[in-house]
């Protein structure tokens, strides 16, 4: 009763604050609702139709199944033994490696080249950029057959092109060792453009003062280009192997309409053979594993990816 | 002497210039003008050698004729009805989620946040069968029946969006904080804030964005191979290989006529919307 008057004024005080407190805990509790109901439809889709199958597909790697009969055997990692042995799983991994890596060169190389060709002064040098960059937006299924048409080794546009150098044209989509290349070219020619835009972005973005400084040093122009344009491409350049590694590593429509994987697995890569697996020869533990298996490869891509772009890449 | 040699140099190089561009647009056009030239030739100019580069006349029959040997009328509505609904489902995720992680308190933002971004890890062609196996699974019969060649099946694995949202999260940051700040004053609650102010501050992205989603959604192949078993459910890029696979020798004239038809409102788009996309694209690579 005696220290009355000292607290007297503290809960004076303290009356208000804690009605506010528990206006703001409600505020609070209304905002993290509404925070829930705007990003919860994004979340649970997310869980449905990417998290729970990726867990599924790692169960349904461990399964034996026909993907009709009800019943399901478990077999451990047999599907996983029986791709290491596989002598085709092996032609898909390395013809996925050889289309990855031959595909992502040659974008990169000449959408760099195409990017310096149009970072000159040169009249209708923005429409051609719009032009060079369409064919990435267009149907993978539709090119692919307009190409397939192309590669006619009898009446198509190549054989007249080769003729005109006096070169016969090889039977593109019918010989194994033709096949893989015809798939590059129409893959390098559909997506040069994006690389080509995002350099060219790239090379308006150095500074000028770089090469002038360059110059007073006596550089000729391919040691500037070696000395100043390169280096201030890496973290750009480093984007686009990133992203066009995991584009090509996806890829399907091409190669299911040009090729089907053939001739004799010539163009059979992981996605076409996880699809071919499952849904024509109805082995789903078979396919699920070797899902697995290009998941890993990209999540490498992926890791490989967030630890370097910490870092700039300028000097690298 | 110098003062007449360097700009004949620099003609010369500029000569160059000119003639590179012109063997690129030939390298990236004759393709396509292949295409265009092939949908308007007979059967007998197809098959020739040297081909002809130009048909003697149009023959535009080749297109009626590529509509009628498949329902195409029908791929066109499904594709028109899958990739609206689902670029519509994927922009309002976007937004709702960009704007929650920007502007709106959560105790576990960030953890959601790398829920959300960890998702670009699992590419949908892993996904692919087991959405398969589940869409055919018992759940969905109470629903009726199996929802395997459904509308709901194509669009819905297809409507949640991690890169969009990153990217309107990261336009919504940059906006001025005084221009949310006076709208609170004015007591305008968060969606009102969200649809008057945010948004048309956020326009140009988020046409970028709709532009990226709607072309991916028209051109995905894959899910809506596996997804869909009938003829009448079949989009454009599924079912125009129809033509191409059931002839064994292949009517090229048809069939080019049939790829136009897939390729042409993309172009359209593209014609009317070329800025945005390259230019957003570019800004989310270079900045980023």
């Amino acid at each position: 009763m005696t220290s009355g008057t000292d607290i007297a004024p503290s809960t004076a005080t303290s009356a208000p604050v804690v009605g506010s407190r528990w206006q703001m805990r409600s505020l609070a509790a209304r905002e993290w609702l509404l925070f829930l109901l705007f990003i919860g439809p994004n979340l649970v889709i997310f869980g449905l139709f990417t998290y729970w199958p990726m867990i599924e597909n790692v169960r349904l790697s461990t399964q034996r199944w026909n993907m009709l009969s009800p019943r399901r055997t478990d077999v451990g990692l047999d599907n996983f033994r029986y791709l290491l042995e596989d002598g085709v799983f092996r032609q898909v991994l390395i013809n996925t490696f050889y289309f990855t890596g031959a595909a992502v060169g040659l974008s990169l190389v000449l959408g760099l080249v195409v990017a310096l060709l149009l970072n000159q002064p040169l009249r209708g040098r923005d429409a051609t950029r719009a032009i060079v960059f369409a064919p990435t937006l267009l149907s993978g299924a539709a090119i692919g057959i307009v190409w397939a048409y192309i590669f006619d080794p009898r009446f198509g546009l190549l054989a007249q092109i080769l003729g005109w150098f006096n070169i016969g044209s090889p039977d593109w989509l019918n010989r194994p060792e033709w096949a893989m290349p015809a798939i590059i070219i129409v893959y390098v020619w559909k997506n040069l453009g994006f690389a080509a835009v995002i350099y060219l972005a790239g090379l308006q973005g150095i500074p000028r003062d770089l090469y002038d400084a360059a110059k007073v040093d006596g550089a000729n122009a391919w040691w500037r280009f070696r000395s100043v344009t390169v280096p201030m491409l890496s973290p750009i350049s480093f984007f686009l192997v990133v992203t066009s590694i995991l584009s090509t590593f996806q890829s399907f429509d091409i190669i299911r309409v040009m090729t089907r994987g053939g001739p004799v697995d010539a163009t059979n890569t992981l996605v076409y053979y996880v699809w071919d697996e499952a849904f024509q020869r109805s082995n789903a533990g078979r396919a699920a594993a070797a899902a697995l298996v290009l998941f890993v490869l990209m999540m490498v891509v992926t890791l490989v990816q967030l630890r370097y772009s910490e870092r700039k890449v300028h000097y690298a | 002497m110098p003062n007449r040699s360097q700009p004949f140099r620099m003609r010369l190089q500029r000569l160059a210039g000119y003639a590179a561009m012109a063997l690129l647009l030939f390298v990236i056009g004759a393709p396509v003008f292949w295409m265009v030239s092939g949908s308007l030739k007979t059967n007998q100019e197809i098959y020739t050698f040297p081909p002809q580069w130009l048909p003697t006349s149009p023959q535009w029959e080749n297109f009626t004729t590529a509509w009628n040997a498949a329902p195409f009328g029908r791929f066109y509505f499904n594709s028109i009805v899958t990739t609206l609904a689902g670029s519509a489902l994927e922009i309002i995720n976007a937004t709702l989620s960009a704007y929650a992680l920007a502007y709106l308190r959560f105790p576990f933002k960030n953890v959601i946040f790398v829920i959300l971004l960890a998702s670009l890890m699992i590419p949908a062609q892993v996904t692919v069968l087991p959405n398969y196996i589940f869409f055919g699974s018992t759940i969905f019969e109470l629903f009726g029946e199996s929802w395997i060649n459904t509308y709901q099946a194509i669009i819905l694995p297809g409507a949640s969006v991690a890169f969009g949202t990153f990217l309107l999260r990261q336009s919504f940051l940059g906006m001025p904080r005084e221009v949310l700040d006076a709208a609170r004053v004015d007591g305008a609650g968060h969606l009102r804030t969200l649809w008057e102010i945010v948004l048309p501050m956020a326009r140009p992205v988020l046409v970028t964005f709709a532009l990226i989603s709607l072309v991916a959604k028209w051109n995905d192949y894959l899910w809506p191979l596996v997804i869909t078993t009938t003829s009448e459910m079949r989009t454009l890029p599924v079912g125009i290989t129809y033509l191409f696979d059931s002839e064994g020798n292949n009517q090229w004239g048809v069939i080019m006529a049939a790829t136009v038809f897939v390729v042409l409102p993309l172009v359209v788009v593209y014609l009317w919307a070329q800025r945005y996309i390259i230019e957003g694209l570019t800004a989310g690579a270079t900045k980023g």
